[in-house]
């Protein structure tokens, strides 16, 4: 064991990490010079395996000394490390760079048909006024689309219908259903009154297809049975409709129409808020033979009825002026909607 | 019908005012006015001229240019002309000849159309007005020629002054099939009256009469009280006929009628006012002046005035003379052999009213709609025959010089008088949500010629008018009591129902089948549910589509019994308009044929959801039924099938719950050849009705184990012809309910046409988990065991190394 041992050049070590520290260029490179200058073959923990052989005295020290030149170094080399990862993450991020309006915008969403969505509104406006849905059939009897709706055989009103009949059972007994009419008769059969109820369907007319009429369109239908209901209550729900539906600032009026299935009938119109009307549909007090009809007896419960477009309102709603275009089924028409 | 306000006010001189408030209260009757026009006003300008010299214009073959005097009349503008002096016009029209009266537009004149008249050069002459045809002013149809005037009329009057046609308002009125009185001008009247609170009354229609009772020179007989309620005929003498004047001719052009010759226009201005049709016929050619009505027999024919020759059936009603041959088919058209000519001197006029259905069907067998045939159909008032003829009779002898012979002749027929008809007050109240006393209610009603009597608090009996078919019952009177007293007045009240408003389950389920398909990219159609015959046949489907009686065109005159043939017209017109990503769905009936019965006569009508993608193939088109089953949540198998319309060997039946309910894959090419479409097209079918019974049940959670789950691969060569539903099936059972998925990660090779031994390798990765324990090794390779040994064992299945 020699008396003395050689003498550490703390300064130097220090000052040679730190330049090496400074002149790392990324994470990698700093992670060799760690190695050489705070590893565990660095000439910084040779020089501490060295201070065994100092006087006890002196040990503590140059311990010392040697810790602070350590530590010193340590927080270069994290400081560095920081502003190297920091580069680099610049770096790749940089090299990450996308054109997001490159994307392509081609995109396939499925459409609901405009009549299917005016449809929908409605219903839930009914439902929301407490009424529930009904159906039918659409192909029906002569009984439920004329007779039972007061239209009988030979009545002058049946051909203003332009029926569509089928070939099923005895000629003139079953056809396209006009309107939704019978499927009031269907509900009252099928029902003990009170009754409130919307009925939307297909309807049909042996018809020509022009801008404004098809042979294949759509209607919705209300029926309320109750006791005691009048003119009043069928102007009433007119009007709640007509503001629910169309919004704040629409009002209604009823004027006086002919319809074999209802009586007094009216026509109902829709007043727009700059003063305009739209005509919009018929409604009446039920008929008291339509009544029984569906079994009701007319002395006990009175009601009205109501119906009109939905394709109208789809029309209206989506500015579609030539409603050939419902069942062209043109792709481009359709997924405006 | 367009009634003319002067019209009315022969009736009614109450009425009065402001049109637009008239047709306002019209509309608030159910008289609904589709428009007003004042008439006369826009005659402003018009003058009567002379034609003084026509020459041709040196430039323009069609051009004429007129020299015309204006009698010293100034033109609207305030130029000022020189009677006697020409005035030069150009000319298109040729009818002209020097010394006409023609109508002549001055400078400064608004046309009825809306054109400006200024001075102008056509082709270099100067024209300073513009000469009118009648249909310019409004006066007949005649677009070709300038209307010539009466040569009586006073050079440079103003035309309107010279016609005698005052100002006058034309209401055209939109009459409901239940007003047959709306369909003259007096029940317009009575109707409006009533309304406005003002009087109403016929005029006097009496007339001197002269010369033998009409009963001795003519008869009618009615035969069949089914086709005739009541016949009236009277005899004129004397009659030269020749055009009927000015203020006729206006009144019948205003209505909508041309003016003809005055005996035929007395009988069309009769039918417009009173509302009844009524026919003449030439005494001298009527044998005994003999008319009766009958109903036609098998084999009759009759030549009608538009010189047609018409076989009869015996649901047509017919007028006969005394050898009981038709002449006259009844309430439609009159015959030849007995019309009026310019030698016709001595007439037999008839009114009468014939049953509704017969004359619809006639005059629609036989496409001969009129003004009487439409009065006729929607029920004409069997009680104003006689007045209808008085009024005849005074017009004839007025404008024809007749003289009238006495009486009418009246036959009886199935009119049966209405009877009177309680009604109550308490009603009429509660309808239209009222408190009016009864004389309140009688007093409205009353004023339209409801009689009541019996008036107490309770009520009143009520003898409905013979003009009112439409009327029968109590609650037809009270429509009459809301009608006069205004609809508005009843209020406006919402009942609010004691049920709470909703869907059904089936109803939100459509819906919620509807944003399935929507999500999976694909939009709604709506095509017709009409084919064309054929159709269905060139689906590849059998052609049995339940047949419309009565088709518009061939084309829509079967009902589909699958959407296919409209979805694939749709893919068609969209391919031949160049659009991409043709994705689309339909749910709505198909009409299946069957039997009929009086049970049950309706055919079967089932709900189906229909899917129709361009350019995918049957893959494609399962991924999307996986999709559809996966977002509603309905556990469907698909079996191999061949099914009709589709791809013979990709096409499969999808199952649910044990039964078929669809199908899926690709149309048949043959099909797609026949309807014109280009590529592949994938398809999907399901019937909703089942899909509805799926969507009812709610799924119950099943607690999620937390124990680890191991994967392993399996991948076996299998024959093509093995499905893969049967392994998946296996290897289901194989695994138990420790198996939590089996997904087919890979086939190889994949496309059939490289399997040259007729095998595939089919890839799975199986999950298992348990849910009270971690599996261990032992366990797993027990189960993986039996997966392989059941495929092998039962699919010809080899494991692939």
């Amino acid at each position: 064991m020699s008396d003395a041992a050689p003498p550490i050049d703390l300064d130097g070590l220090r000052d040679d990490g730190l330049a090496r520290i400074a002149a790392a260029t990324s994470t990698d490179d700093l992670k060799s010079v760690e190695g050489d200058v705070t590893g565990k073959r660095s000439a910084l923990l040779e020089a501490r395996k060295s201070l065994g052989q100092l006087a006890p005295e002196d040990r503590k020290t140059a311990g010392q000394a040697l810790n602070e030149v350590k530590t010193t170094l340590e927080a270069a080399m994290d400081a560095r490390r920081s502003e190297l990862a920091a580069v680099e993450l610049a770096t790749q991020l940089e090299s990450e760079r996308l054109d997001l309006t490159e994307v392509p915008t081609g995109v396939t969403v499925g459409h609901a048909h405009p009549v299917t969505q005016a449809w929908d509104e409605l219903e839930d406006v009914f439902v929301g006024m407490g009424y529930r849905v009904a159906e039918g059939p659409g192909i029906e009897t002569d009984w439920h689309n004329f007779d039972a709706l007061n239209i009988p055989k030979g009545h002058p009103a049946r051909d203003g219908f332009d029926t569509l009949y089928v070939e099923h059972g005895p000629p003139g007994s079953t056809l396209l259903r006009t309107h939704t009419s019978p499927v009031q008769i269907r509900t009252m059969l099928a029902q003990e009154p009170p009754i409130y109820i919307v009925a939307p369907g297909r309807v049909f007319r042996r018809d020509t297809a022009d801008a404004t009429h098809l042979p294949v369109f759509h209607q919705i239908e209300g029926l309320v049975i109750d006791k005691g209901i009048s003119l009043a209550d069928l102007a009433g729900t007119i009007e709640a409709f007509t503001t629910a539906y169309f919004g704040p600032g629409y009002t209604s009026r009823l004027r006086p129409n002919y319809f074999p299935f209802t009586e007094p009938s009216a026509e109902f119109d829709v007043q727009r808020p700059d003063g305009s009307w739209l005509e919009l549909g018929g409604c009446g007090m039920v008929h008291p033979n339509v009544l029984r009809a569906g079994g009701v007896d007319p002395e006990e419960w009175s009601g009205f009825a109501f119906g009109f477009g939905i394709d109208r309102l789809a029309s209206i709603k989506f500015g579609i002026s030539d409603i050939r275009n419902y069942f062209r089924n043109d792709v481009r028409f359709l997924s405006q909607f | 019908m367009k009634v003319l306000l002067s019209w009315m006010q022969e009736f009614a001189p109450g009425i009065d005012g402001d049109p637009a408030e008239l047709a306002a209260q019209l509309t608030d009757l159910g008289l609904v006015v589709e428009s007003v026009d004042e008439t006369g006003p826009a005659w402003d300008g018009i003058i009567v001229a002379k034609v003084l010299d026509l020459a041709p214009h040196p430039d323009a073959d069609r051009i004429q240019v007129v020299q015309v005097d204006t009698g010293g009349a100034s033109a609207l503008d305030g130029t000022e002309y020189v009677a006697g002096e020409p005035l030069q016009i150009c000319c298109g029209a040729f009818n002209m000849a020097v010394g006409d009266l023609v109508p002549l537009a001055t400078l400064g004149t608004t046309m009825p159309n809306g054109m400006e008249i200024a001075q102008r050069p056509m082709r270099g002459q100067m024209s300073n007005g513009m000469l009118c045809s009648g249909a310019e002013i409004g006066l007949d149809d005649d677009h070709d020629g300038i209307r010539i005037l009466d040569p009586s009329l006073p050079l440079g009057a103003p035309l309107a002054e010279a016609l005698g046609s005052t100002s006058d308002v034309v209401f055209d009125i939109d009459v409901e099939g239940n007003r047959p009185d709306a369909l003259s001008v007096a029940g317009v009247a009575r109707d409006l009256a009533a309304k406005l609170g003002v009087p109403f009354s016929f005029g006097d229609y009496a007339v001197a009469e002269s010369g033998a009772p009409a009963a001795d020179r003519a008869s009618v007989t009615i035969e069949s009280n089914e086709l005739c309620a009541r016949f009236a005929a009277r005899v004129l003498d004397g009659i030269t006929i020749g055009t009927s004047p000015q203020w006729m001719q206006d009144r019948l052009t205003a209505a909508g009628m041309r003016p003809i010759s005055s005996i035929v226009d007395i009988s069309n201005y009769v039918m417009l006012e009173q509302g009844v049709p009524n026919h003449t016929y030439d005494l001298a050619l009527v044998p005994d002046g003999a008319l009766s009505t009958r109903m036609a027999r098998e084999g009759e024919r009759i030549t009608t005035l538009d010189g047609q020759d018409r076989a009869l059936i015996p649901a047509d009603g017919v007028i006969t003379n005394a050898a009981d041959e038709p002449i006259g088919l009844a309430g439609v058209m009159g015959g030849a052999s007995t019309e009026i000519s310019d030698a016709t001197t001595s007439v037999v006029v008839e009114a009468a009213v014939w049953d509704r259905m017969t004359i619809a069907w006639t005059s629609r067998r036989l496409d001969l709609r009129s003004e009487a045939s439409t009065r006729f159909e929607r029920g004409a008032d069997p009680m104003a025959v006689e007045r209808a003829l008085d009024r005849f009779c005074q017009l004839a002898q007025e404008l024809c010089g007749a003289s009238v012979a006495p009486g009418t002749i009246v036959a009886e027929g199935g009119y049966a008088p209405n009877e009177p008809i309680p009604v109550r007050t308490e009603r009429v109240n509660l309808i239209l949500n009222l408190s009016l006393s009864t004389p309140d209610w009688v007093a409205l009603v009353e004023a339209i010629g409801f009689e009541c009597s019996n008036v107490t608090d309770a009520g009143a009996d009520v003898l409905i008018p013979s003009w009112r078919p439409d009327a029968t019952g109590e609650i037809d009177v009270i429509e009459e009591v809301g009608r006069h007293h205004g609809y508005a007045k009843s209020g406006k009240r919402v009942p609010v129902p004691e049920q709470t408003g909703a869907l059904t389950p089936d109803q939100l389920g459509r819906r919620r089948i509807r944003r399935a398909f929507m999500a999976a990219g694909l939009s709604e159609a709506m095509p017709m549910a009409f084919l064309a015959p054929g159709d269905l046949a060139a689906a590849g489907l059998p052609d049995d589509g339940i047949r419309l009686s009565n088709p518009l065109v061939a084309e829509e005159s079967v009902l589909r019994t699958s959407m296919l043939p409209g979805l694939l017209k749709s893919v068609a017109y969209n391919q031949s308009h160049r659009a991409t990503e043709i994705a689309l769905f339909e749910l709505g009936a198909v009409y299946l044929p069957g039997e009929w019965s009086e049970e049950s006569p309706l055919p079967e009508q089932p709900e189906q959801v229909c899917a129709i993608v361009a350019g995918a193939d049957a893959s494609e088109a399962v991924q999307l039924l996986h999709r559809l089953a996966a977002d509603l949540g309905l556990d469907l198998q698909i079996v191999n099938d061949e099914l009709a319309g589709l791809h013979p060997t990709r096409a499969a039946s999808v199952i649910f719950r044990g039964r078929p309910m669809g199908q899926v894959g690709e149309v048949s090419p043959a099909v797609l050849d026949a309807y014109g479409v280009t590529g592949r097209v994938g398809w999907l079918q399901l019937d909703v009705a089942a899909m509805l019974a799926g969507l009812g049940s709610v799924p119950k959670m099943k607690a999620v184990s937390t124990y680890p789950s191991s994967d392993f691969d399996l991948a076996f060569v299998v024959p093509n012809d093995v499905p893969v539903n049967d392994i998946v099936r296996s290897l289901k059972r194989a695994g138990g309910n420790r198996l939590r998925s089996v997904d087919l990660f890979d086939v190889y090779p994949p496309n059939p046409a490289d399997r040259p031994d007729g095998k595939r390798s089919l890839a799975f990765r199986l999950r298992f988990q348990a849910d009270d324990r971690t599996l261990d090794d032992e366990a797993l390779g027990k189960l993986r065991d039996a997966c392989i040994e059941l495929v092998t064992k039962r699919h010809k299945g080899e494991l692939r190394g």
